[in-house]
C-alpha cells in the first residue's frame, strides 16, 4: 500500500547539513499497522511528512496504492493526498470550530454538497463515540476527545492509509490505551492501513504487525514484527521484553529463550527439566500477547552442559542465545 | 464662551473625528489585511515563499511606520489631490491617515496570523486544501481574535492620528483641543474634549474586546 525506496532528505540548519532521512526503504502491506520507533531526532517526523509530501524528499520515491505522489504536480497531488489522511502529535484542530465543524473541513475541502456533508459528519463523530460533544470547541474538549475529533477528521475523506504522527504522545497512558484501541478497530472494520511513528514501545508492542527501528536517518531493523523477534540480536525484541542482569550459580549457565507465535504458548520449560533430567531457573522475563502475536522473552538458568538444552528449545521453535 | 456653544463645538468634532476615523479605519482594515497576507505568504517557506517580494514589502512598510505622521500629512497632499479631489478638509484627512495605518495594521494582522500553529496549516495542506482554502478557513479564521484586537489598537491610534488632521483643516475632537486649549489657554474646553476623547476610545476599546471574547474559543 505504502512503498518507499532510497529516500532522502537533507536540512540545512545554522549553517550545518542535517540528514533527517539518509537513505529509508519503506514497505507497508495492505490492511496492517506498521510502526516506525526512534528517539526524537532519529528523523521519523521527517519520513512521515515525506509520505504525504508535506516535506519535499531530495532523492528516491513514495508510492500510495499504485500512485506515485513524487511523480505529481500540485493539482495531482492534492487530489491524492485525499487518500492519505493524517493524525498528530497536538492535534491540529481549528480553534474557531466544533468538533462537527472541524470533522466537515475536509469535506468542504473536497466540495461535498452540505447536507451530504452532515450525514458524513455525523457518522463519524458516531464512530469515535463524540456524537455528544458535536457541538464543542476543542478547548472544552479532552485530549483523548481531541485526538477522537482528528480521527473523525482523518477519515472524513474516505481515505485508505492514515499516518499517524506520535498522535498518542501527548496524552495519558488510559487514554492511549483507548486511542490506540479506536485506532485497531479502524483498522479491522474498515481495512485502513495504518503507519504510525512512535518513541513509545508499548505502542509498537499493542498494535502493530510491522515495525522499524530509526536512528539518525535510517532504519536499523525494519519487517513483521514476528520475523523480528526471532532476528538474534534485534534491538526491537529487546526493547519490547527487556532483560534484567542476572548471576549464574555455580554448575550453572545463562541462556536468552525467545520465543514467539506457537512456541510461546509450549510448556517449554517443563519439558526442558524433565527430558534433559536437569534444573530449570526463570530468572526474568514474560510471555505477552502483542497484536500480531505472542511471544515473549526469558532468561533462564540451567545446570550441567548448556548446549543440549539450547539445542532442545531451538528444536521448538525457540531463539536462544548465551 | 457658553456651555451650550461647546456643546455645539464637541458635538460637530466628534462627528468629523467619528468619520475621518470610521472612514479611514474600514479602508485600512481591508489594505492592512491584505497587506498583512502577502507578508505572510511570501515569506521564507511561506505557501507563496518569495523573500525578494517580501523584503521589498517589508521595508515599504517600515518606511511607512517610520515617517512621522505630521510629516506624511503633508507629504502625501499631491495624492490626496489626485485621490478626493481637494487637499482640505475631513475627508481630505482619510486619504493621509488611512496611509499612516496601513502599514501599522499590516504588522499586527502579520503577527496575528504567525500565531496560527504550524502544525494545523501542516493539517490543511495535508487535506489537499488550496491556498485560497488555507487563507480563508484557516488563517484568517483562526486567527479572527486576533486580528480584531489589532484592528481595535488600530482605530484608537487613528484616533490620536486624527488629532494632528487639524493642519490640514480636518477637523475633529483633537483639532479642537489644540486650537482652544492649547493655543488659545481656554483649559475648561480642552479639558471637556478630553473626556469626550476618553469616553470616545473606552468605547471603542470595550466594544473591540466584546467583539474578540465573541470569536475566541479558548
Amino acid at each position: 500500500m505504502i512503498q518507499v525506496s532510497g529516500l532522502h532528505k537533507t536540512y540545512r540548519s545554522r549553517g550545518h547539513d542535517v540528514r533527517a532521512v539518509d537513505g529509508v526503504d519503506l514497505h507497508v502491506r495492505e490492511g496492517e499497522i506498521y510502526g516506525v520507533l526512534g528517539q526524537s531526532g532519529a528523523g521519523k517526523s521527517t519520513l512521515l511528512r515525506c509520505v504525504n509530501l508535506l516535506e519535499r524528499p531530495d532523492s528516491g520515491t513514495v508510492e500510495v496504492d499504485g500512485v506515485e505522489l513524487t511523480a505529481l504536480p500540485g493539482r495531482g497531488l492534492r487530489a491524492a493526498r485525499h487518500r492519505l489522511c493524517m493524525i498528530h502529535q497536538h492535534f491540529a484542530l481549528l480553534s474557531s470550530r466544533t468538533a462537527a465543524g472541524n470533522v466537515a473541513f475536509p469535506l468542504e475541502v473536497t466540495g461535498v454538497p452540505r447536507a451530504e456533508r452532515h450525514r458524513r459528519v455525523a457518522e463519524l463523530l458516531d464512530l469515535v463515540g463524540l456524537t455528544d460533544r458535536a457541538g464543542a470547541y476543542p478547548a472544552q474538549l479532552s485530549g483523548g476527545q481531541k485526538q477522537r475529533v482528528g480521527i473523525a477528521r482523518a477519515l472524513a475523506a474516505g481515505p485508505k492509509v492514515l499516518l499517524s504522527d506520535e498522535a498518542t504522545s501527548a496524552l495519558d497512558p488510559d487514554t492511549t490505551r483507548s486511542i490506540l484501541d479506536l485506532l485497531l478497530d479502524l483498522n479491522r472494520r474498515l481495512g485502513l492501513t495504518i503507519l504510525l511513528i512512535t518513541h513509545e514501545m508499548d505502542v509498537v508492542k499493542t498494535i502493530c504487525q510491522s515495525a522499524a527501528v530509526m536512528r539518525d536517518g535510517r532504519f536499523t531493523e525494519a519487517g513483521a514484527l514476528t520475523d523480528l523477534l526471532r532476528e538474534p540480536g534485534s534491538e526491537l525484541a529487546r526493547g519490547l521484553f527487556p532483560l534484567a542482569a542476572a548471576q549464574a550459580r555455580d554448575g550453572e549457565s545463562l541462556l536468552d529463550v525467545t520465543v514467539s507465535g506457537d512456541s510461546a504458548d509450549e510448556p517449554l520449560l517443563s519439558a526442558l527439566a524433565r527430558t534433559l533430567d536437569i534444573d530449570v531457573r526463570l530468572l526474568d522475563g514474560g510471555v505477552q500477547s502483542l497484536a500480531a502475536t505472542r511471544a515473549g522473552r526469558l532468561r533462564i538458568g540451567v545446570t550441567g552442559d548448556p548446549a543440549p538444552a539450547a539445542a532442545f528449545l531451538r528444536d521448538r521453535g525457540a531463539l536462544v542465545a548465551s | 464662551m457658553s456651555w451650550s456653544e461647546v456643546a455645539e463645538l464637541l458635538g460637530q468634532g466628534l462627528q468629523e473625528t467619528a468619520w475621518m476615523v470610521g472612514v479611514s479605519a474600514l479602508l485600512t482594515a481591508v489594505g492592512g489585511l491584505l497587506l498583512g497576507i502577502l507578508l505572510v505568504l511570501t515569506a521564507r517557506g511561506g505557501l507563496l515563499s518569495a523573500p525578494v517580494v517580501n523584503s521589498v514589502l517589508g521595508l515599504i512598510v517600515n518606511i511607512g511606520r517610520s515617517l512621522p505622521f505630521i510629516i506624511l500629512l503633508v507629504a502625501v497632499i499631491p495624492f490626496t489631490r489626485a485621490v478626493v479631489g481637494t487637499t482640505i478638509g475631513t475627508t481630505a484627512a482619510i486619504v493621509p491617515l488611512t496611509i499612516g495605518a496601513i502599514p501599522f495594521y499590516a504588522r499586527i494582522v502579520e503577527s496575528a496570523l504567525r500565531e496560527v500553529p504550524g502544525d494545523v496549516i501542516a493539517a490543511a495542506v495535508a487535506m489537499g486544501a488550496t491556498r485560497r482554502q488555507i487563507v480563508g478557513k484557516v488563517l484568517l479564521r483562526e486567527a479572527r481574535p486576533g486580528l480584531l484586537a489589532g484592528l481595535t489598537i488600530t482605530v484608537i491610534a487613528l484616533v490620536g492620528y486624527s488629532a494632528m488632521a487639524g493642519v490640514v483643516g480636518g477637523g475633529g475632537l483633537g483639532d479642537i483641543a489644540i486650537r482652544y486649549g492649547y493655543q488659545r489657554f481656554e483649559t475648561e474646553v480642552m479639558v471637556a474634549t478630553v473626556v469626550v476623547l476618553v469616553v470616545f476610545v473606552q468605547l471603542i476599546q470595550t466594544l473591540g474586546d466584546l467583539a474578540v471574547r465573541r470569536l475566541a474559543h479558548r
